[in-house]
């Protein structure tokens, strides 16, 4: 009886086991210069090493083993960046990006968290404060909170994830399924919840998001039910004059124990796919947008017994976008020698992943030191912000 | 007025009138309340007819071992018990006559959270809740604490079951250590609540204090030590258990094994802030978001006076005036708001369905988020993307199922008698088709209120 069906405008985004998923999370926010803020959340623990080998590294063949990717210019080769680091093929279609210095890449870094669970990495990764579940609230949305201006965020997509939870009201959209209702039906509805504190105001947000979204999908050419198009949607979201300043995008499938050369390979082209499609749907607005791509932990250096990679501790972190200061791997490498890693099998970090966001956080959306160290990441003082991430 | 009364207690405190529902109780709705709080009422023979957790793990453990794709023979075992568990348990919600006590105890299973977002305990969440949640829904406090407590989807999911004393005979072997979540959560979520008076001290003192709580050990067939069979029942475990004494909250326990932490428990569920923690749960839940103080009073009082007798409590809540004032604000949740459909258009068949509308609503059956379950909380639900699903929705359950009721403007006014406002009678009246107008109805103001 109650079997609700959905029309999704792009099939096929989650058919296949182990396909990617894309439920995107979008906040409204005054911020400095009208810039835009994209953090795109790839759940599983993405492989760093993966996705940025360090083939340059003197011990990066011995000690991936399995996992080592062919050198740059060999087939299915490393696509090379800076001599020491580079891209994996799949992630190759970023390297213009790289090079308009719209790029950027943060690697070895991690939370300050050992014990390697999704559940708990997770819930660290978006609560902000020194330990998993140390807070019902997101960072994110705190340092809306913090930013002083009126915040009306827009979250889509079936849950609000934890990033964006917390006392700056957050709304929910999908921008992937087109609203069904009949004119009729919604004038009578209209009619009933005239007056209605919670109702009213709820559904003309609701049909206003609905509106921006018919026109975003129009524009967008939806050639294939893929990330990009997907993400093409969003952006055009985004960009648009009434749109969210602030989204947050969700990827998973990166927990790569079995088979990872391809599956890594399919995950990282829907990376590119999303970052290129963000940047074409989003035109001019590009120039002052920025991308952080994050995952809650790297992977174990070597392979495992079954062509994959376990759950490991410092990875790597993507900026993408004009606002950008690209071109550069930040953060300094610790090396893959036996005796550098995190107990023989991950790699090690030397960049706190608090102080990426909160670089991202000051140096792009203007949020000052005093809330940034107080409320948005408490007890973070040893992690202080990464600077030069951001242009200008 | 009795008729309002027998809307609200069927709305505010049930799960929605069944048709003829609110004539039945029009007589005497708080006595007919109450009458759901009697402790020796039977529950529903559906879920007798479930498997014990016991038998799950047993049969978990089964797969696992029998097949050659263990993992995953394994998984799909977990995904059968779930989907099983959550059948039966929305049918069971949607036809009951004591609608009161299963909305007590969604509350519990609530407070008490386990959750199958957790892989590990997906088999097991539906059997939490009906084997430590329910049998106590309206008993003691204590004995649900401690049997959530111990219950393995509980040992699981907040990774209790390998928490090891540091100084124990397992710790000094192994090196590995005390894991605090479950202490954690016992003082800030399931007994004091997050300002209740503990500072960290407390929290690493009633972990060291739970080491042994685990999965019990038998020994394998070479009786070897570390050639052991995990049940996956509980079991205390002594050679897990910090020695010594710890304080916690200003008492002493001085190493008892599994007696210091049935006594730790005991004070936790006497401590005031629990009551207060309670209360104020429970006024939020079925009052208002806001609890008004006298009522958080009134039931805090009532939990403390009744050594935590939960049906006291209840009754407690039930005999609040606020619980009965006009526009409380309370707004259903996707789980209230599937099943009061179900009821108001008299589906009993298979839960399934239900469920997976509550999912799709992102509130599937024993798939909270996090440890704190489910928001309680208007805007948690209400917003611009859930308001158009549930028109959405509506819509979609109305086509499907127009044909089996009759006038539509009965059973709104069987459904929600004097809750029902005249513009939306005006609506259901003037709308040209059945399809619209029971779209309306399931969509109307009053019906997304409770």
């Amino acid at each position: 009886m109650i079997r609700p069906t959905r029309r999704r405008v792009l099939q096929g985004l989650l058919g296949t086991a182990g396909a990617l998923s894309l439920a995107p999370t979008l906040a409204r926010a005054a911020t400095p210069d009208d810039r835009r803020f994209v953090l795109l959340v790839l759940r599983g623990g993405m492989d760093g090493l993966g996705a940025i080998p360090a083939h340059g590294d003197p011990d990066y063949r011995e000690a991936r083993g399995a996992a080592a990717l062919p050198q740059p210019g060999q087939q299915d080769g490393v696509v090379d960046l800076d001599g020491q680091f580079g891209l994996h093929p799949a992630l190759g279609g970023l390297l213009p990006m790289w090079e308009r210095g719209h790029l950027a890449i943060v690697h070895a870094t991690s939370l300050p968290y050992g014990a390697r669970s999704h559940f708990d990495a997770q819930d660290l990764l978006e609560n902000g404060t020194d330990r998993p579940f140390g807070a019902a609230t997101g960072w994110l949305n705190r340092a809306l909170s913090a930013s002083g201006a009126p915040v009306t965020a827009m979250a889509m997509g079936r849950g609000v994830p934890l990033v964006l939870r917390g006392p700056s009201p957050v709304t929910a959209a999908d921008p992937l399924r087109e609203q069904r209702l009949g004119p009729d039906l919604l004038e009578r509805i209209e009619d009933l919840y005239r007056g209605d504190p919670l109702l009213e105001p709820a559904l003309r947000a609701g049909l206003r998001t609905q509106d921006m979204l018919a026109t975003a999908r129009t524009s967008t050419r939806l050639r294939r039910a893929d990330t990009e198009s997907a993400a093409g949607v969003i952006g055009g979201l985004i960009a648009h004059a009434e749109g969210p300043r602030v989204a947050v995008l969700e990827l998973s499938g990166w927990d790569t124990h079995t088979s990872q050369d391809r599956v890594l390979g399919r995950q990282l082209e829907a990376v590119a796919g999303a970052l290129t499609g963000l940047q074409e749907a989003m035109g001019a607005v590009w120039g002052r947008t920025l991308v952080l791509a994050v995952s809650e932990f790297g992977r174990t250096v070597a392979a495992n017994g079954t062509g994959g990679t376990d759950h490991g501790t410092a990875g790597a972190v993507l900026l993408a976008g004009g606002a950008v200061a690209g071109g550069e791997v930040f953060g300094r490498w610790p090396g893959l020698a036996r005796r550098q890693l995190v107990a023989e099998r991950d790699l090690a970090a030397t960049t706190d992943l608090r102080s990426v966001f909160k670089g991202v956080l000051a140096g792009h959306l203007g949020v000052r030191e005093g809330p940034l160290e107080d409320d948005v990441f408490p007890g973070s003082r040893e992690a202080p912000p990464l600077e030069g991430l951001v242009r200008g | 007025m009795s008729t309002r009364e027998a809307a609200l207690a069927a709305t505010r405190f049930g799960l929605g009138a069944r048709p003829g529902e609110l004539d039945a109780i029009a007589g005497d709705p708080r006595g007919w309340l109450l009458a759901q709080l009697e402790p020796q009422r039977p529950p529903d023979p559906e879920l007798q007819g479930l498997p014990p957790s016991s038998v799950i793990l047993a049969s978990l453990a089964e797969q696992r071992r029998a097949s050659e794709d263990g993992r995953k023979a394994l998984r799909e075992a977990q995904r059968d018990a779930y989907r099983g568990d959550v059948s039966v348990r929305c049918k069971v919600a949607a036809r009951t006559d004591a609608p009161f006590r299963e909305r007590l105890v969604a509350f519990w299973s609530n407070h008490f959270t386990v959750s199958a977002e957790r892989r590990e305990v997906l088999g097991l969440a539906g059997a939490h809740e009906r084997e430590a949640v329910r049998p106590h829904a309206v008993g003691r406090f204590e004995d649900m604490l401690v049997a959530s407590t111990r219950h393995p989807a509980m040992l699981a999911y907040l990774d209790q079951f390998k928490s090891i004393g540091p100084n124990s005979l397992a710790g000094a072997r192994s090196g590995r250590g005390l894991n605090e979540n479950l202490a954690r959560e016992l003082l800030e979520l399931h007994t004091l609540g997050v300002d209740g008076g503990y500072g960290q001290p407390d929290v690493e003192a009633l972990a060291q204090i739970l080491t042994g709580w685990s999965f019990e050990r038998r020994p394998g067939r070479s009786r070897r030590m570390g050639d052991e069979e995990v049940t996956g029942r509980y079991g205390f475990e002594p050679r897990m258990h910090e020695p010594g004494t710890k304080e916690l909250l200003g008492a002493y326990y001085p190493g008892n094994g599994e007696e210091d932490g049935l006594a730790a428990l005991s004070a936790l569920a006497a401590h005031p802030s629990t009551a207060e923690h309670v209360a104020t749960k429970l006024v939020r839940h079925f009052v208002a978001d806001e609890p008004p103080p006298a009522a958080v009073e009134r039931v805090a009082s009532a939990f403390r006076d009744s050594d935590g007798d939960l049906g006291v409590t209840a009754a407690a809540v039930v005999e609040a005036p606020e619980a009965w004032a006009q526009g409380s604000g309370k707004v259903k949740t996707p789980y209230d708001l599937v099943l009061s459909s179900a009821r108001l258009l008299g589906y009993t068949d298979d839960g399934r369905p239900l469920a997976e509308s509550m999912g799709h609503f992102g509130q599937a059956p024993f798939r909270a988020p996090s440890p704190q379950g489910w928001s309680d909380r208007a805007a948690d639900w209400i917003h611009p993307q859930g308001v158009l699903d549930r028109i959405e929705w509506a819509r979609d359950v109305a086509e499907a199922s127009v044909e089996r009721i009759g006038d539509v403007a009965d059973l709104a006014h069987g459904a929600l008698g004097p809750l029902l406002s005249r513009r939306t009678l005006r609506a259901l009246r003037s709308a040209a088709e059945p399809t619209t107008a029971l779209a309306l109805l399931l969509a109307s103001p009053e019906f997304h209120r409770r």
